[in-house]
């Protein structure tokens, strides 16, 4: 239901100053993802974020829509909620490495695991910004900080744990190259079912390793290769662990399940949210228990 | 004479003491008695010892007896280890040919061959436990009729060949008993008309309250004793439009809630002590954020991992400090399933009219207990869903909506994200009243004086505890929760023996109402506050409220449960009563 001719990214104004460092890979991702709800058409009401902790959760409070900004690692539970007792809503969750695959690391499996009709956002940086610089999942093997004198272990490859997990709709993007990730970003969200949206995202300030030079010099985009297909799932789990001199972006795999509100009973149904309880029904119980 | 009769059926986890007692009680219950039925059990799915009592009387009853007036043994080891229980002509039922018990020393003996029983009449040895439940019913002569139409209720779902070869089972073992009643042997329960009254447990009642409050969303990670909630609103799901979802851990529980709370919905989860820890940060989220949700917390006997299957109330000082920071809440103490019922759905309108996380503490003992209960009353439940945005101003305040906007009570009118056209903006970080991160200290003193006010308005919500006094007297014995049945019992029974009580039982706990209880305890004799735990929590928390020192304290931390033997016996050894 539209009640409005035309959105325009001026609905989606900024309503709080904003913190990110200048030059942050944020900053990109911000305006692919405004971009996004643009091209949805989507009004910020009908528009839920949910965000966990560090700078990548902080970007709901930097565009215009409804906001829950929970605890570090617990975007995706209270993203589920949400979304389970109002489907109405468009559910995007805002999240860093840290978040997703770190502290939240559980909620991730499982949620993908669920496929709630939710889009997740990692903003991966391959390094913990917001407590300045230490290792995260996804930091690249002998990188040292301060709390990883020795260098950091062994990365997580996340978009292969997404494919062995079956995560309906898995996609790579680039903060340098905005205007594709907003083409992911409205892709994922109309994906019905659980979206992972990887952003490869500079840290200016703690990771001198990941620039967006060194980006720059590695993504590829994944449409443009020979015999690309998102539906095959090998092929998927080669993509996924592929990170070195070359680095996909793109659609990575994409399959069409049963998504949780179907499992759930509640799909194409009103918002839970509207109905009115009525305390009288529970009489019928009580059969049960004379 | 008042009737007063304890049955205590033994076995094995897995020979179905659970299930007999049920039956048992289910057929006092429709005979028109009171009844009051717990359970015993190890944390082990097959062996060990477990055992059921199904406590009968003429009159309300809350609380368990330790003595048996019939001990029904499903195996030798029940004989050996609850002989000694069995009162002066009372009865030991059990089949000594199968299992070979010494039952030397038992008052009256009934031996009854239940597996031949059950084949020959059935057709099934699975049938055993009918054949023993009803020759408990023979030996009482209790009708015959009742037990068969709770076959019904019990094995209808199987279908009436089930339902009738019970019921055959049942009259061959009922005929047998009689048959051989033992001679000394004298005790008889008559059936009387049927009171209309439920049996359900105090999980039951919880699940009933919350289905009443109007529930929406329910998280949980399966935790003893918690768990047959999350059961029962899982096996109402889709009649109710509840989605029941079992989450990957206790903090994705609470997270789920809490998400589903800020959406709009009534949302609640339910879990026990080591879950509870695991949400405790998801507690202050709730705090912080100021969104509704309802935690029921079964308390068992800790710490970590500590005695699963067993009781106690260990658990309330930490369900009134648990979290990190300041926020408010509320925690209420159902002692019983009437109770449990009326807290849950006050539970969740206090949720929604302060905005804040409500916890339901029970425990073991009265989460898994039997409890008869008159049918709740509906018309009687409101639904108070707090303060909202008017239709008009959640539309037209769009991205202007303040949902923490400052007020006199600390409650900010909500709005429904997605419905409205408002941005409905929560926060877990310190925040505007728009909802968005702030660092500066005024704003920040404000919000933090603005949530601790609706403290204020809680505490005029709060019941204080049920007061029964009698003029002169020379004790108070004070208890919570599921103490409060064997405590009022324990006054009636040092009142029979010249003493004068009076009793103090809480049910709701925090905000603690500290003007009442000073009241109340400057004008009573000396303090007993029983409780089962080991340090005295409900005495530390009257002490820092009111700063009145308990006289005397019961303490049960043995995993097992108050009872009114136990704290009179306490009182007479420890306190010399």
């Amino acid at each position: 239901m539209k009640d409005k001719a035309k959105v325009t990214l001026d609905d989606f104004t900024p309503a709080s100053e904003n913190a990110w460092c200048p030059g942050c890979g944020n900053f990109g991702i911000l305006k692919a993802v405004n971009q996004a709800l643009v091209a949805l058409e989507l009004e910020p009401h009908r528009v839920l974020m949910v965000s966990g902790i560090g700078q990548a959760a902080k970007l709901p409070h930097y565009t215009r829509c409804n906001i829950f900004n929970g605890l570090h690692g617990r975007p995706l539970p209270a993203a589920i909620g949400a979304k389970t007792v109002n489907n109405a809503l468009t559910v995007i969750a805002e999240s860093g490495d840290g978040d997703a695959y770190g502290e939240g690391g559980n909620h991730f499996i499982h949620t993908m695991n669920r496929n709630p009709d939710i889009t997740c956002l990692v903003h991966n940086n391959q390094v913990y910004g917001l407590t300045k610089g230490q290792a995260s999942p996804t930091t690249d093997l002998g990188f040292t900080t301060k709390l990883n004198p020795e260098g950091a272990w062994t990365a997580l490859h996340p978009l292969a744990l997404a494919v062995a997990a079956d995560c309906s709709f898995i996609a790579r993007g680039f903060a340098g190259d905005p205007d594709y990730l907003a083409g992911l970003i409205a892709e994922a969200v109309r994906h019905p079912g659980f979206a992972l949206v990887e952003v490869l995202q500079p840290c200016v300030s703690f990771n001198k390793k990941n620039t967006f030079q060194w980006y720059q010099e590695r993504v590829y985009k994944v449409e443009e290769e020979e015999g690309y297909d998102p539906g095959d799932r090998a092929m998927a789990f080669a993509l996924a662990l592929e990170w070195g001199t070359r680095i996909p972006i793109g659609v990575i795999y994409r399959r069409e399940r049963e998504t949780f509100d179907e499992y759930l009973g509640t799909a194409g149904r009103e918002p839970l949210v509207t109905a009115a309880p009525d305390p009288r029904r529970v009489k019928e119980l009580f059969a049960e228990f004379a | 004479m008042a009737v007063d009769l304890n049955i205590l059926i033994g076995g094995e986890a897995g020979q179905g003491v659970v299930s007999v007692g049920a039956v048992l009680g289910r057929a006092m219950v429709r005979g028109g008695y009171e009844v009051f039925a717990d359970q015993d059990f190890e944390s082990r799915i097959r062996g060990g010892h477990s055992f059921a009592r199904v406590r009968v009387c003429d009159r309300p009853v809350d609380a368990s007896r330790e003595t048996a007036d019939l001990v029904l043994a499903l195996n030798a080891e029940t004989v050996s280890l609850h002989l000694g229980e069995i009162t002066p002509g009372g009865a030991l039922i059990h089949s000594a040919g199968r299992n070979g018990a010494v039952s030397e020393g038992a008052p009256n003996r009934l031996d009854i061959p239940v597996h031949d029983i059950a084949i020959d009449a059935g057709g099934s040895p699975k049938m055993a436990n009918t054949v023993a439940t009803a020759a408990a019913l023979g030996l009482l002569e209790y009708d015959f009729d009742i037990l068969a139409g709770v076959l019904e209720h019990q094995y209808g779902r199987h279908g009436s060949a089930v339902v009738e070869a019970n019921v055959k089972a049942a009259r061959a073992g009922y005929d047998y008993a009689r048959k051989h009643c033992p001679a000394g042997f004298k005790m008889r329960l008559k059936a009387g008309r049927p009171s209309g009254k439920l049996l359900l447990t105090g999980n039951e009642a919880v699940a009933l309250g919350a289905l009443a409050a109007g529930v929406g969303f329910v998280a949980g990670y399966p935790m003893t004793p918690s768990t047959p909630i999350l059961e029962y609103l899982a096996g109402k799901g889709r009649d109710f439009s509840l989605p029941v979802i079992q989450a990957e851990d206790e903090i994705a529980a609470i997270n789920m809630a809490v998400g589903a709370g800020y959406a709009g919905a009534r949302a609640m989860t339910a879990t026990s002590g080591g879950g509870f820890s695991l949400m405790t940060e998801g507690l202050a989220l709730a705090g912080m954020t100021e969104t509704p949700v309802v935690i029921v917390l079964g308390q068992r006997a800790g710490p970590a991992t500590g005695l699963p299957t067993r009781t106690e109330q260990g658990e309330l000082l930490y369900a009134i400090h648990a979290g990190h920071g300041e926020f408010p809440r509320a925690v209420l103490a159902p002692g019983n399933a009437q109770e449990g019922f009326r807290a849950t759905v006050k539970a969740f309108n206090l949720a929604e009219k302060f905005q804040t996380p409500v916890i339901v503490a029970t425990d073991h003992q009265m989460a898994d207990s039997y409890y008869t209960v008159a049918p709740f009353d509906l018309e009687a439940v409101t639904l108070e869903r707090g303060e909202w945005l008017c239709d008009q101003d959640a539309d037209s305040q769009g991205a202007d909506y303040k949902r923490y906007a400052f007020t006199d009570s600390g409650i900010s009118p909500r709005a429904l994200p997605g419905i409205h056209r408002a941005l409905v903006s929560a926060d877990s970080d310190e925040h505007s009243e728009a909802g968005h991160i702030i660092e500066d200290a005024a704003t920040r003193r404000r919000m933090v004086e603005k949530r601790l006010r609706k403290q204020v308005g809680l505490a005029g919500e709060i019941a204080p505890p049920l007061s029964a006094r009698v003029e002169g007297a020379d004790y108070t014995l004070i208890s919570w929760g599921s103490g409060n049945g064997p405590a009022m019992e324990a006054s009636g029974m040092l009142t029979g023996r010249g003493h004068r009580i009076n009793t103090l039982r809480f049910t709701e706990l925090w905000p603690f109402p500290a003007e009442r209880v000073r009241q109340e305890l400057e004008k009573s004799g000396k303090s007993i506050v029983i409780e089962s735990n080991a340090t005295g929590q409900l005495a530390r928390l009257i002490r820092a409220e009111t700063g009145i020192q308990a006289d005397i304290r019961v303490n049960r931390y043995d995993g097992r449960p108050l009872s009114a033997e136990y704290i009179v016996a306490q009182l007479e050894q420890e306190a010399g009563l």
